[in-house]
């Protein structure tokens, strides 16, 4: 029986094929990151120097983000999520790639950094990985303003 | 595989595809040609028409087939909308309307309709005074589904009926959802234009009907040739044709016991699910719905994540609602009822069907205890 190629040569093994249609099919990485997310929960507050808290404009998802720092790196990281898979996923790898790193290298990682280490995320789904960073900026930004208030009193 | 989105498609009954496959083999005539071999499979489609009229409570001459229940309703909308062009351009419909009838008014809106959508309560069924005011002279078509896709919310087609035919209005109910579910009548029924699609009814996709009550005013969408009295132009697809009136006739001689063996089914779902999940609650409950439809939200988590969640555990299951399609807006039909855009992005349907068995719901609620249990423990809400 005639088979119609799925791939393209274009198409590296870091992008996931876009199914036609309207429904939204999720790689095993991703699936994975979804039943088993990692560094899931609250930091308690004693142990939080820095929290973000950012909604998606694109639909009702929301992410909570905590982290503890020393010596100018993340040491411990923690979210909550309401959101779809697509959102759940790229939170918890987000907090993977940011963990044990530099408060500089926690900064650059992108929506793309997130993508790339799940190995593709549908189309449409780009949004969500979106408001994984921006937790992570508002949580870097929390424990900056954090040291400037205890660096003045 | 535990199968629970009736409601999106069923699987093709065998016997069904046994009646179609003579038609896909030898009776392959154009109903058309005028020779005995074309005659043969012409004789096909006007039993089925005539078998389709008896399990509706209409004439045959009242049965035109379409290519599925979305072209039903765009040829009842377009088709009597222009055919009354002269009269006035006003249509009526409602807020919790499915895509095909929602879509297709939004592009007749592009081409100088005017288009009210009647509201509907927070049990889900649309409000008659709504639809009173909104009926005027100029008021062309009044169109509302019989029963509701997503939460099963029937809708009083009867009521609705009097008051469209007080004012001389045609009226069209959409029954994708309960055509094959429930007894159907046409005489009895109400509306004079009714949607139907083969697929929902284990019949084979790509097929539909559309009853038109005879002097109901309707002009084609589709010109050409003299199929179907010159309204919908085409050579029928004369399989799908066969096999819609066969699914149908073993539908109608057992909607009635399967609606009694649903119903109970469906509530003890509902009540297990309700008991074991704090917070959950069904949308539409109060109304009278379908047998075999539950639309069930859960708040704090995301019926996306709920749905996926399911599939990984081998149970189908579907969301109307936000990320699922892609399509970030919320439920329209749940937003309708007053649910907040993230109560509407935390419900899940479930819709029964010929094959669910009693032992599939149990694992079922076990399922989604766990699924729903875990993603609360995730959920920043």
């Amino acid at each position: 029986m005639a088979t119609t190629p799925q791939s393209t040569p274009e198409t590296g093994p870091e992008t996931q094929p876009e199914l036609p249609g309207p429904v939204l099919y999720y790689n095993e990485t991703v699936l994975e990151h979804f039943t088993r997310p990692r560094n899931v929960g609250a930091l308690p507050p004693a142990d939080t120097d820095g929290f973000g808290l950012v909604g998606d404009p694109f639909c009702g998802d929301q992410l909570k983000l905590w982290i503890a720092v020393r010596d100018g790196r993340i040491t411990r990281i923690g979210f909550k999520s309401f959101g779809c898979p697509g959102a759940i996923a790229t939170s918890s790898m987000l907090t993977e790639l940011a963990r044990g790193r530099t408060i500089d290298e926690a900064r650059k990682i992108t929506d793309d950094d997130v993508i790339e280490a799940l190995g593709g995320i549908p189309e449409r789904k780009r949004h969500c990985s979106l408001l994984g960073v921006r937790g992570l900026q508002a949580a870097l930004s929390d424990w900056e303003a954090r040291q400037a208030a205890d660096g003045t009193t | 595989m535990i199968y629970l989105d009736h409601n999106a498609t069923t699987p093709l009954d065998p016997r069904v595809l046994e009646s179609m496959l003579p038609f896909l083999r030898g009776a392959w005539g154009n109903p058309s040609s005028p020779y005995r071999f074309g005659q043969e499979a012409r004789a096909a489609v006007e039993r089925a028409r005539s078998r389709v009229a008896e399990c509706l409570g209409c004439r045959p001459v009242e049965v035109l087939f379409t290519g599925g229940g979305t072209e039903a309703d765009n040829l009842a909308l377009r088709g009597v909308v222009r055919a009354l062009r002269g009269r006035g351009r006003h249509v009526v419909t409602s807020a919790i309307e499915h895509p095909a009838v929602l879509r297709t008014c939004a592009a007749l809106e592009a081409d100088g309709c005017r288009v009210t959508q009647a509201a509907v309560g927070a049990d889900g069924v649309v409000d008659l005074a709504a639809v009173e005011r909104a009926l005027g002279p100029d008021t062309v078509l009044l169109s509302v589904m019989h029963a509701n896709n997503e939460t099963g919310v029937l809708q009083p087609v009867a009521e609705l009926a009097e008051l469209a035919r007080a004012r001389g209005v045609p009226f069209h109910a959409d029954a994708v959802q309960t055509a094959g579910k429930l007894p159907l009548r046409l005489a009895t029924l109400g509306p004079d234009l009714l949607s139907l699609s083969a697929h929902k009814l284990h019949g084979p996709k790509g097929v539909g009907a559309l009853l038109v009550r005879h002097g109901t005013p309707l002009d084609p969408l589709l010109t050409g040739g003299e199929h179907e009295r010159g309204l919908r132009a085409g050579t029928e697809n004369v399989a799908g044709i066969v096999g819609l009136a066969e699914a149908l006739a073993l539908a109608c001689g057992t909607a009635e016991a399967e609606a009694a063996r649903l119903a109970p089914l469906r509530d003890r779902l509902e009540r297990e699910v309700l008991a074991a999940v704090p917070g959950a609650r069904v949308h539409g409950a109060g109304a009278p719905r379908v047998p075999n439809t539950t639309n069930l939200a859960f708040p704090g988590i995301d019926g996306e994540s709920v749905v996926v969640a399911l599939d990984l555990r081998g149970i189908c299951a579907s969301t109307g609602s936000a990320c699922s399609t892609g399509d970030p807006e919320p439920s329209h039909v749940l937003t309708a009822m007053g649910a907040s855009p993230r109560d509407a992005q935390g419900s899940v349907r479930l819709s029964l069907g010929r094959d669910t068995r009693a032992e599939e719901l149990d694992v079922v609620v076990r399922a989604l205890v766990e699924v729903v249990e875990q993603l609360r423990a995730i959920s920043s809400l």
